[in-house]
C-alpha cells in the first residue's frame, strides 16, 4: 500500500469542512460486468477504505500484493493490506466469464470513515493485465452510480503471450485461459520487458491466428479487448 | 425487478388518468421533444441509418451478456433497422435516420416521445465494415433533461454476438468488402452481445481479413448529444 501523503493531508485540513455526509455508514451494492469481448476476470476484489491507502497508482510500480494479483489473481496479499487500514472488503469469489455480472455487497456499518471505492481483477488470459477502479468517493445519496474501468498492465512481467500456468510473480507466462479459446505452442515473440514498469494503461493484446504455433498463444479474433472492460454499478441503499 | 415495478405503476396511473380528468400523475404529461446528434467519431466505418427510439422504462434493445434479439441481429450483421424500429407492444415511438454516416460525418434527427412515460431513448447504428459490431447507447434516461439542456454522450462499440468475426470476404455488407449482411444462422462461438474487442485486419495479424489499418477503430465509435428542444 502507498501513502498518499497529500491527500491524507488535505483531507485532515478539511476534516471538518467536509461534513457529517462524509462519514456516515454505508450499504452498498456493487455489481461489476465484464464488458470484454472474450477475456475472464479473476475473483473480483472490492473495497470500501480511507484515504490512508489504496491499491495501485498509475506511473508508481506496482506493490508486490498487487503484482501477485495481476499476474496470478491473487487476493491475498491485498486482502492483508487493506485489512492493515481497516478496509472493508469482500470479492466475487469466482471468476467472471466475458458477458457475466457480480455482485458484491458492502457495509460500512462501524467503518464509517471508508468512504473511498476500489475495484480490481486480473484479465485471464494476459500476463500481468487489470482492471481497476481507484478510490472513488462513495456517493452519499441514495441511487444507482455507473463507473466504467479500464484496462492496466501492472508493468510487472513480460507480455508473452505463452499460457504456460505462470502466475507466480517472478514466473513468466499466463496461468490459464478460463475461455477454453487459447492456442498452444507460440514462440513467445510478442514482448519483452515492459518499457513502462510502473503501472499503465494496458496497451492491449496481439495475439495470432495459429492456435498451434505462431508468437502468441492468445487468439487475436477472441482475446483482444477495448476500454472499458468493465462496468460497475454501485447501488447506495 | 425495477423496471417492471415502474411500469406497472405507470399502467395504474394511466388508469386513473382514463376516470379523473386532468389529474397530474406525473410532474410532467407534456410529450417532450429532443434534437438528438449523432457523429461518427472512427476512421473508415461509415455507421449504418441510425435507429432511434423513445421509450418507457419496459424496453431494453440489448443487455450485455444476453443474447441479441433478431431485430438488433439485423441491425448488426446488415445495417437494416427497421425491424428494430418496429417496436410494438409498449409505450415507444421511433425514428430512422436519413441515412448512413461517413467517417467524421454528423447527423441530427429530432424524436417527439409520445407520452411523458417514455423517459428513455436507445441509439444504435452498425459499424458496417466489420461482422457484427454496433456502437449504442441502451435506454438513456432523459427525463431529468429540461427544456435547452443537453447532455454528450460517449456510445461504446458492441459485439452483437451472432456472427463470427471472419473479416473475411463477402462476410461484411461495407464498401470495405459488400459482402453479406443479414444471416439468421448464430456463427459466433458465443451467443451474447459483449464489449467488440476491436478488428484485427490484415495489417496487423490476420491473414484472411480483407479489412487493413484504416479500418481499426476505438471507443467511443460514436458521439452523441441529445437536446431537449
Amino acid at each position: 500500500m502507498k501513502l498518499l501523503a497529500t491527500t491524507a493531508l488535505l483531507a485532515a485540513s478539511l476534516g471538518s469542512a467536509l461534513g457529517s455526509a462524509q462519514v456516515s455508514a454505508q450499504d452498498l451494492s456493487v455489481t461489476i460486468t465484464n464488458l470484454t469481448h472474450g477475456m475472464a476476470f479473476t475473483p473480483v476484489l472490492v473495497a470500501a477504505h480511507t484515504s490512508s491507502g489504496n491499491l495501485y497508482d498509475v506511473g508508481a510500480a506496482a506493490s508486490s500484493s498487487l503484482q501477485a494479483m495481476a499476474e496470478g489473481g491473487s487476493l491475498t496479499g491485498l486482502q492483508s493490506d487493506l485489512d492493515g487500514i481497516s478496509a472493508t472488503h469482500d470479492n466475487s469469489g469466482a471468476v467472471l466469464m466475458a458477458g457475466s455480472s457480480a455482485t458484491v455487497a458492502l457495509n460500512t456499518d462501524g467503518a464509517s470513515a471508508n468512504t473511498k471505492l476500489s475495484v480490481v481483477s486480473m484479465l485471464l488470459p494476459t500476463n500481468d493485465a487489470f482492471l481497476g477502479l481507484d478510490s472513488v468517493d462513495i456517493p452519499t445519496a441514495e441511487g444507482t452510480y455507473v463507473f466504467y474501468l479500464n484496462a492496466y498492465d501492472a508493468g510487472t512481467e513480460a507480455n508473452d503471450e505463452l499460457i504456460t500456468g505462470g502466475g507466480t510473480p517472478g514466473v513468466s507466462g499466463i496461468p490459464a485461459d478460463p475461455g477454453g479459446m487459447a492456442g498452444s505452442g507460440g514462440s513467445g515473440g510478442v514482448a519483452g520487458a515492459d518499457q513502462n514498469t510502473a503501472v499503465h494503461v494496458h496497451r492491449g493484446a496481439i495475439g495470432d491466428s495459429n492456435s498451434t504455433g505462431g508468437n502468441s498463444d492468445l487468439n487475436n479474433t477472441v482475446h483482444r479487448w477495448l476500454n472499458p472492460v468493465a462496468r460497475v454499478t454501485v447501488v447506495v441503499n | 425487478m425495477n423496471h417492471r415495478s415502474k411500469n406497472r405503476w405507470y399502467l395504474g396511473c394511466a388508469g386513473l388518468l382514463a376516470s379523473v380528468m386532468l389529474v397530474g400523475c406525473d410532474s410532467d404529461s407534456t410529450p417532450a421533444s429532443f434534437n438528438v446528434t449523432v457523429t461518427n467519431a472512427t476512421n473508415n466505418q461509415p455507421l449504418s441509418p441510425v435507429a432511434l427510439i423513445s421509450h418507457d422504462s419496459s424496453y431494453s434493445a440489448w443487455s450485455v451478456g444476453s443474447a441479441a434479439s433478431t431485430a438488433l441481429e439485423q441491425l448488426a450483421e446488415g445495417g437494416a433497422n427497421t425491424q428494430l424500429l418496429s417496436v410494438s407492444g409498449i409505450n415507444a415511438m421511433s425514428v430512422s435516420g436519413a441515412g448512413a454516416i461517413g467517417p467524421g460525418g454528423s447527423e441530427t434527427i429530432n424524436i417527439a416521445t409520445g407520452t411523458s412515460a417514455q423517459t428513455e431513448l436507445t441509439i444504435a447504428t452498425m459499424l458496417v465494415n466489420t461482422n457484427d459490431a454496433f456502437a449504442g447507447l441502451a435506454s438513456v434516461d432523459v427525463s431529468d433533461l429540461a427544456v435547452g439542456e443537453s447532455m454528450t454522450l460517449n456510445a461504446k462499440v458492441y459485439d452483437a454476438g451472432t456472427e463470427l468475426d471472419s473479416e473475411s470476404a463477402g462476410t461484411m455488407p461495407g464498401p470495405a468488402d459488400g459482402g453479406e449482411g443479414f444471416n439468421a444462422n448464430r456463427s459466433d462461438a458465443s451467443d451474447f452481445v459483449r464489449g467488440h474487442g476491436g478488428v484485427v485486419t490484415v495489417d496487423d495479424g490476420l491473414s484472411s481479413s480483407v479489412l487493413n489499418q484504416s479500418h481499426r477503430f476505438d471507443n467511443p465509435g460514436m458521439i452523441v448529444t441529445i437536446s431537449r428542444i
